[in-house]
């Protein structure tokens, strides 16, 4: 099949395997810590980030990354001030960040501005700057997440305990912000904004209904990421669907084939 | 010279230190210039009503809250500049983790020995054994590889007094430990308190509920009371006997 050694294929097949390490990882310590909805939020103030790097001609994805950075900084102080409930505070920033956006893709009407690439996903025009990026991002969320996996477990485990045993866990709960904007500002191009989420968070509820250790579901949310990008990346360039949604789709026929599974074993 | 009648100097240190410790959540005033002195092998049961502001005290001990006024030292150290926390052992009143999450008895009981000290450290071989021994000591070795939200109450509260163990705390700090717990797996636990108490080095703070349990041990008559709060003490004087230093070895091999 000529696609599959078509440069540009091989390019999303690169940039989509990288993410796939990623976004379920950190998707998995957001779930866990009962803030999954955090990667829509994140996305969609990245957009309006993308849409103003394209009215100023600024690289958009470094721009959507600032935004999603100064978005997580903004949501994690509103956590604090209304302790439990952490979705209020994703909430807030999410209708602020679509706002912003709309704002900014109606002002850009006259600009060569694509929305519906960054909405839903255009990887097949990822090209070596962007390639370079998720790679770059990789190395650093493998690296920190490999370096810090005891204390990311203990934080995301019981925070009140990670804090009694001396760990700075405001430090690390900002390290968490700005790992997680990382993962989505990359992750945008190739899935879009409208779908990174589900990159963050099938993964994870699959590991929940199988792993039975966190070991375990460490593995399990990188391989059902994998399993999904690259096999849903295939099927949509020999079918010619849309590649963002047929990731997504493949990601929810995995759930229900774990949660299927798991009634079988119990 | 005016003749100084001198107070009787306690020959154990310090653990915790209250002095004039105030705390309010808004205009609602929890806890109002309480003082206390903690020691060294002292078993004190803190008692008081709903509200009395029982689990805010053991939180700013333990640092999750700030004081609004008065100082909290730990081990002579004043809190703010307090590092050694892995002298501390801390049950939490619920452990409110998610019924879900993935994670087993192991994990959760190594995960003890996760703190500053161990930061950028790989976890070692004796790390691993004094996971073992603290199941053992808790009698839950075989719930190692379980799953911590598929235990029960009562099982759960061993394996998270095991988490706080694993570290030969000095200072063992438990908020309600047997709240949600049948009366026999109560009896056993505070049983396993009270030997720990008496034949090793470890000063307990302990809020409780059960006045029966904390009143057969500790006796009927507070030591202090500040507002609604009375802290029950008793002290254990075989301080000499006790050479091994080491917890969770001899608490095995006494059985």
């Amino acid at each position: 099949m000529d696609l599959l050694t078509a440069e540009f294929f091989q390019r999303a097949l690169i940039g989509g395997a990288l993410i796939a390490i990623t976004a379920p990882l950190m998707g998995l310590f957001l779930v866990l810590r009962r803030l999954a909805m955090i990667g829509d939020t994140l996305s969609h103030v990245s957009i309006a980030g993308v849409a103003l790097g394209f009215l100023i001609n600024v690289y958009p994805v470094a721009v959507g990354l600032v935004f999603a950075i100064v978005a997580s900084f903004a949501i994690e102080a509103l956590r604090r001030t209304y302790r439990t409930f952490a979705e209020l505070s994703i909430a807030i920033i999410m209708s602020g960040g679509i706002a912003l956006a709309s704002i900014l893709f109606t002002l850009g009407k006259g600009f060569n501005l694509n929305v519906n690439s960054y909405l839903f996903g255009s990887i097949y025009t990822l090209d070596y700057t962007d390639l370079a990026v998720i790679a770059l991002v990789t190395a650093v969320v493998l690296l920190v997440v490999l370096l810090l996996r005891k204390e990311l477990f203990l934080l995301t485990f019981d925070e009140d305990a990670a804090s009694v045993s001396g760990l700075p866990v405001r430090y690390f709960n900002i390290l968490i912000s700005i790992l997680t904007a990382l993962v989505i500002s990359a992750s945008i191009k190739i899935v879009g904004a409208l779908l990174v989420s589900a990159l963050l968070t099938i993964p994870a509820a699959c590991g929940l209904a199988l792993a039975r250790s966190f070991r375990q579901a460490i593995a399990l949310v990188v391989v059902i990421g994998e399993i999904a990008v690259v096999g849903g990346l295939w099927a949509a360039g020999v079918w010619n669907l849309a590649p963002g949604g047929t990731v997504v789709l493949l990601l929810i026929t995995m759930l229900l084939v774990s949660l299927g599974s798991r009634k079988l074993r119990v | 010279m005016v003749a100084q009648i001198a107070a009787p100097v306690s020959c154990h240190r310090e653990m915790v230190a209250l002095e004039n410790v105030s705390y309010a959540y808004g205009t609602q005033q929890v806890l109002d210039g309480v003082s206390f002195v903690a020691r060294e092998r002292d078993f004190i049961g803190l008692i008081g009503s709903n509200g009395a502001g029982k689990t805010t005290l053991l939180r700013m001990i333990v640092g999750l809250a700030k004081p609004q006024h008065g100082q909290i030292r730990l081990f002579g150290t004043p809190i703010e500049r307090f590092k050694d926390w892995h002298l501390i052992g801390y049950v939490p009143q619920r452990s409110h983790f998610n019924p879900l999450f993935p994670a087993t008895v192991r994990e959760v009981v190594l995960s003890g020995l996760y703190g500053r000290r161990k930061l950028f450290r790989r976890l070692t071989k004796e790390d691993a054994s004094r996971a073992a021994d603290a199941l053992r000591t808790l009698q839950i070795e075989d719930l190692a590889d379980k799953r911590i939200g598929a235990l029960s109450g009562g099982q759960q509260q061993r394996v998270f007094l095991a988490r706080a163990l694993i570290n030969n705390p000095k200072l063992l700090i438990l908020d309600e430990p047997m709240s949600g717990i049948d009366n026999e797996t109560q009896r056993n636990f505070f049983h396993l308190l009270r030997h720990m108490h008496q034949h090793h080095n470890i000063t307990f703070l302990m809020v409780s509920h059960d006045m029966e349990m904390i009143r057969s041990y500790l006796g009927d008559e507070p030591k202090e009371t500040s507002g609604k709060l009375s802290f029950h003490v008793r002290h254990s004087h075989d301080l000499e006997d006790c050479g091994e230093t080491d917890l969770l070895h001899t608490l095995r091999k006494e059985g």
